[in-house]
């Protein structure tokens, strides 16, 4: 269970990293682009716009923090 | 070769340079004080893993669908590529500490004066483990990156090729300098990767859910030159924050 444990802490740690915030973002983001397109409209602007603000808001609280 | 897959090569390149200068650091600082023999034991049996798991999981993703592939390495490459971005505007703004290598290495050193002798199966076990876990940890890095570039373009000879370059660049600089690589701007390096992958992941996370891009791959460009001004501008508004933070304190 340790293992298992640690083994899931390691890719948590190696994927998601110090903010979770930020892979959450990066779902919502494409999901939201995922559902626009599908629906028919090409927001090929969409995903870097919504990237961008969510590394705007990691750092602003990052800063906070600090 | 087109513009697309400069950019992979360039950015396996660079990512997995970057890692290896941290890898070395650890096994030189291992194996001045230790010993050679055990630590390169050490070393090779951590670069057959990570070979195996190169040429395992390579051709094994190549049976995914491309529009998914794209969609999964895209939001990884974003997550992963946003940590890089991240930490690098906060170092270059001053928020954080530069990692520094010589620093690395003379802490490298120092446990590996401490630790206590333990042979097993004829081998030094501490310069071994050492050896072996630093470079799986910072190689698993070079072969995430490696993978998730060439198999969502389909280049996963060349990107390997452009990681085994860098590796070939950094031991034959690290026999010169026979110490860290400590003047690499680490900094620099890691802030043009995180932006490679978090442009990359925008890129193909896009396709894999159906954009069509304007320009198709011309478009990796425009996409690219966004997050550098987003992330230049970004760090010149967290060291201009600084600054008035430093000065107030100063003046209070």
């Amino acid at each position: 269970m340790r293992y298992l444990r640690s083994f899931g802490r390691f890719w948590w740690n190696f994927i998601v990293g110090d903010d979770w915030r930020v892979a959450a973002g990066v779902v919502v983001a494409l999901g939201l682009t995922s559902l626009l397109t599908h629906a028919g409209v090409n927001v090929w602007w969409l995903l870097p716009t919504s990237v961008a603000l969510v590394l705007a808001e990691s750092l602003r609280r990052a800063v906070g923090r600090s | 070769m087109n513009t697309t897959t400069v950019l992979i090569v360039t950015g396996a390149f660079l990512a997995s340079a970057v890692e290896m200068v941290e890898a070395l650091t650890i096994v030189l600082g291992v194996g001045v004080v230790r010993g050679w023999r055990s630590t390169l034991i050490g070393v090779g049996a951590a670069t057959i893993v990570l070979v195996v798991l190169v040429a395992a999981l390579g051709p094994a993703l190549g049976s995914i669908p491309i529009g998914s592939l794209r969609l999964v390495v895209g939001a990884l490459l974003l997550a992963f590529g946003l940590q890089w971005l991240r930490k690098a505007i906060l170092r270059s703004s001053g928020y954080k500490a530069l990692h520094d290598e010589e620093e690395s290495f003379q802490a490298e050193r120092t446990q590996a004066v401490a630790a206590a002798d333990d042979r097993r199966a004829g081998l030094d076990w501490y310069s071994f483990t050492v050896a072996f876990k630093g470079v799986l940890l910072e190689g698993l890095e070079v072969v995430f990156i490696v993978i998730a570039f060439g198999s969502a373009q389909g280049h996963l000879g060349l990107a390997a090729a452009g990681a085994g370059a860098a590796l070939v660049v950094v031991v034959i600089a690290g026999v010169l300098a026979k110490g860290p690589l400590s003047r690499v701007p680490e900094n620099t390096i890691k802030f043009a990767v995180g932006l490679l992958l978090t442009s990359f992941g925008s890129f193909w996370g896009a396709e894999g859910v159906g954009v069509h891009w304007p320009g198709d791959e011309a478009s990796l460009l425009g996409v690219i030159a966004f997050f550098v001004v987003v992330s230049l501008l970004l760090a010149r508004a967290l060291r201009r924050k600084r600054v008035t933070l430093v000065t107030a304190g100063a003046g209070a």
